[in-house]
């Protein structure tokens, strides 16, 4: 009985290996979990209206996306890595080096990163001065640079409300963290002088790594989980800032209180058109060997950036994305297919 | 101190002298432990289980919408030939046209619809997923065109929210995705009849959704992933796990060898599964090619990891066969081989059975070594029957449940606990049976 068993049991390895060598039908895509949502809508509705299999959309990350991407060309690799963050010179030589040559960067539109507290909370109307003085290890006083002390908002600017400082922002692994860094730290970092002083002191390259020190005395903490973990948090420490996702915000307003950033309310209108200083373009990334491959490709990629989806009265608009203006230049490239340049 | 002395101060059995209060003092205060720690684990589980039936329950009953909705020939099909091709053309854009303008002009008919609201926040309603449904009927059956039906439309996560207790006047006049007014439509519309509550077999039965509509979210796909899963499992462990034990426990030679294969079995048991989940990726998808997100590869991968629990269970249970009985068959003159398929195996198959049933429910609940294969995404297609089913790409119940507490919609929460509930009720059901099976046919000697 037990020799039966194992003998077709043997059989079906045998079977679905040779199988898995067969045709894929349905496009996979893998990446940032701010492209996530935005990916898994136009999915759905690509399956729904096009005779094509819905496709697979997976998270894990922009930097995990990116690597699955450039695995090699095939199809047991992804189609798509959907990316929060511009993607790096190292992932296009390693794409070089398992033979990816080609890549289409599309660019989906643009989001931006709110910071909000309780919605019974009192409000504040920050500065990235006001972030890089609350966070930073160390900061500018009387013109010299000193460890950080300050206890409450008030202490960094007198205009802010009397709350002890509590900050949940983004783990260095997502794509978040990197604009936060560069719009709020370092933007903080220049505008009160601590950069220069920092330059100064160590030279160019670890003057401008020094901007990013936070302090490490429990005020600032880093979220490695999903937005939904940062709500929680604030939820459990009602004193607390967290910084989100515009299209999480818009989705959990009677939660929370929005702050403004330099006199800005983040909206998709302000976003759009630029006065909402902490934004940043989403991406995704298409291997273009795989064009014509995979059955549904081209239209997939021809949807999503279509007027009905990205355009701004689509459904990725309603859900927060702050939709490109230059989408029609977008629209153009992706039906030519041309390949993205070098970075520059 | 005399003989008699000592005689005359022996205690009475009946008394306590101060070491058996002691002792016996010691024995209560044990006891209290026991029953505290007992406690503890109890209000754990009562807390465990009251948070998730209290905010997953709701899943299972969704809020519906009835309304009369005329199939607009020249909006479904404008050159009138019925051509599914042609028909195909009109997209769940227009469906939804067509369903907020008929949701408007059914409850202006019913005198309902409030002043100065727009025919697109009357039509946010409806659920997203009510034009793909319509849609659908349509193209199945192109005669409705031009026909008024009554559609049953699911009603948006927010609408569904209020009469779940979830969204109240207070949330909606903060909440940017829905408006007061929106609210007082729903419940005119409900004390009209048009709203209803019912149960839903759809969250059981509908692929995930995005998060544009939590309402129509359910477990679909991922009841099927793991089902396959689990039946690859059952088929590829069971037989290697029990061969495996039987010869190790009957036929192999005690040598070095041997005790290195043990130590490694009683090792992997309790290797972390995500370790599983690297290997499966290395061998299964990268060096054999298998495809991504297939509940194939997650098959393969749950059985790594289920094989060290099934082997430890069989030679438990195949050790726990009396040797007389061994020795009685073989005094009979039964083969080494005829002695265990006719006598050990039959004798140790309850324990076997409960171990494969432990190994698998363990395997059900197990997501780190899933989010390595491909598995953690989002399937909204159904895997085809198997065996080709195996290979196309599908979700598992412990991974909805996480996908679920990722999504920003706080309509998602009731349906993350809604699969958890759902989840339990499985692994209930499997450690049920194999409470059963030990009962039904385990034998003591």
């Amino acid at each position: 009985m037990n020799t039966a068993k194992i003998g077709v049991s043997a059989l079906a390895i045998l079977a679905a290996s040779t199988a898995g060598a067969l045709a894929r039908d349905q496009i996979q895509s893998a990446g940032s979990s701010t492209v996530l949502p935005y990916a898994t809508i136009v999915a759905e509705a690509f399956g729904e209206n096009f005779d094509f299999p819905t496709p697979v959309v997976e998270g894990g990350g922009s930097g995990a996306g990116r690597k699955k991407l450039c695995e090699g060309v095939g199809e047991n690799t992804i189609d798509i890595a959907n990316s929060s963050s511009r993607i790096k010179q190292s992932d296009i030589d390693t794409c070089k080096a398992n033979g990816v040559d080609e890549i289409m960067e599309v660019r989906i539109g643009y989001d931006g990163i709110v910071f909000a507290s309780d919605i019974n909370g009192a409000d504040f109307a920050f500065t990235p001065a006001d972030w890089y003085n609350a966070l930073a290890a160390q900061v500018m006083k009387d013109g010299a640079l000193v460890p950080n002390t300050a206890k409450t908002w008030h202490d960094v600017n007198a205009a802010l409300p009397e709350q002890d400082i509590l900050a949940f922002i983004p783990g260095t692994k997502h794509g978040t963290r990197e604009v936060f860094d560069i719009k709020v730290l370092e933007a903080g970092c220049k505008a009160t002088g601590a950069e220069e002083a920092f330059v100064a002191a160590m030279g160019e390259k670890d003057g401008e790594k020094a901007c990013l020190a936070l302090r490490t005395d429990g005020t600032s903490v880093d979220i490695d989980g999903d937005y939904t973990e940062t709500l929680s948090r604030l939820d459990a420490n009602k004193n607390a800032i967290g910084v989100f996702g515009l299209s999480f915000y818009q989705n959990n307003t009677d939660k929370l209180r929005v702050a403004t950033m330099s006199g800005i309310v983040p909206s998709t209108e302000t976003i759009a058109d630029g006065t909402y200083p902490v934004s940043r373009p989403l991406y995704f990334y298409v291997k273009k060997a795989h064009l014509g491959v995979i059955p549904g490709l081209q239209e997939y990629i021809d949807f999503f950036v279509s007027d009905e989806m990205a355009g701004p009265n689509g459904p990725l608009a309603a859900y927060g994305l702050v939709s490109d203006p230059e989408l029609a230049a977008t629209q153009a490239m992706v039906a030519a297919g041309t390949p993205m340049g070098p970075l520059n | 101190m005399t003989l008699a002395d000592m005689s005359q101060h022996r205690p009475s059995l009946y008394t306590k002298d101060a070491r058996t209060k002691a002792r016996n003092s010691a024995e209560k205060r044990f006891r209290i432990y026991g029953v505290v720690a007992v406690g503890v684990g109890v209000l754990a589980l009562i807390v465990l289980l009251s948070s998730v039936l209290g905010s997953g329950l709701g899943a299972f009953r969704q809020t519906m919408l009835s309304l009369p909705v005329t199939l607009d020939a020249k909006l479904l099909d404008p050159k009138g030939n019925r051509d599914p091709a042609d028909l195909a053309k009109a997209t769940t854009i227009t469906y939804g046209k067509l369903l907020s303008q008929a949701l408007e002009a059914a409850v202006t008919e019913k005198g309902l619809a409030p002043e100065g609201m727009k025919t697109k926040e009357i039509g946010a309603l409806i659920s997203k997923e009510a034009p793909a449904i319509l849609r659908n009927q349509v193209l199945a059956k192109p005669e409705l065109i031009g026909t008024t039906i009554d559609f049953e439309a699911l009603a948006g996560g927010r609408i569904d929210g209020f009469f779940k207790g979830r969204v109240t006047m207070e949330s909606a006049a903060l909440d940017s995705n829905v408006s007061p007014a929106q609210l007082e439509l729903a419940q005119k519309m409900r004390d009209a009849g048009m709203i209803k509550l019912a149960l839903n077999p759809a969250f059981i039965t509908n692929p995930d959704a995005s998060e544009l509509r939590p309402e129509s979210a359910g477990l679909g796909v991922a009841i099927l992933g793991s089902a396959y899963m689990m039946i690859i499992v059952l088929v590829l462990a069971l037989p290697i796990g029990v061969a495996a034990s039987i010869y190790l426990e009957e036929f192999a030679p005690q040598n070095r060898f041997t005790d290195l294969i043990e130590v490694n079995i009683a090792n992997l048991a309790a290797v972390p599964s995500i370790v599983f989940g690297i290997l499966g990726l290395a061998v299964f998808i990268n060096f054999a090619g298998m495809p991504q997100s297939s509940p194939l590869v997650g098959g393969l991968v749950l059985t790594l990891m289920t094989l060290p629990t099934i082997i430890i269970a069989t030679r438990a249970a195949l050790k726990a066969v009396p040797p007389s009985i061994k020795d009685a068959a073989l005094g009979v003159g039964a083969s080494k081989m005829q002695t265990i398929f006719h006598h050990v195996l039959p004798l140790a198959l309850p324990g076997i059975l409960t171990g494969t049933i432990i190994g698998l429910a363990q395997a059900l609940g197990e997501t780190a070594p899933l989010l390595l294969i491909g598995m953690v995404a989002f399937v909204k297609d159904y895997p085809a029957a198997p065996p080709e089913g195996f290979l196309d790409p599908a979700a598992a119940l412990p991974v909805q449940v996480y996908n679920f507490t990722q999504r920003a919609d706080p309509a998602f929460i009731e349906r993350a606990s809604g699969a958890i509930i759902v989840l339990l009720v499985f692994l209930l059901a499997m450690n049920i049976l194999a409470v059963l099976l030990r009962r039904r046919f385990e034998r003591r000697w």
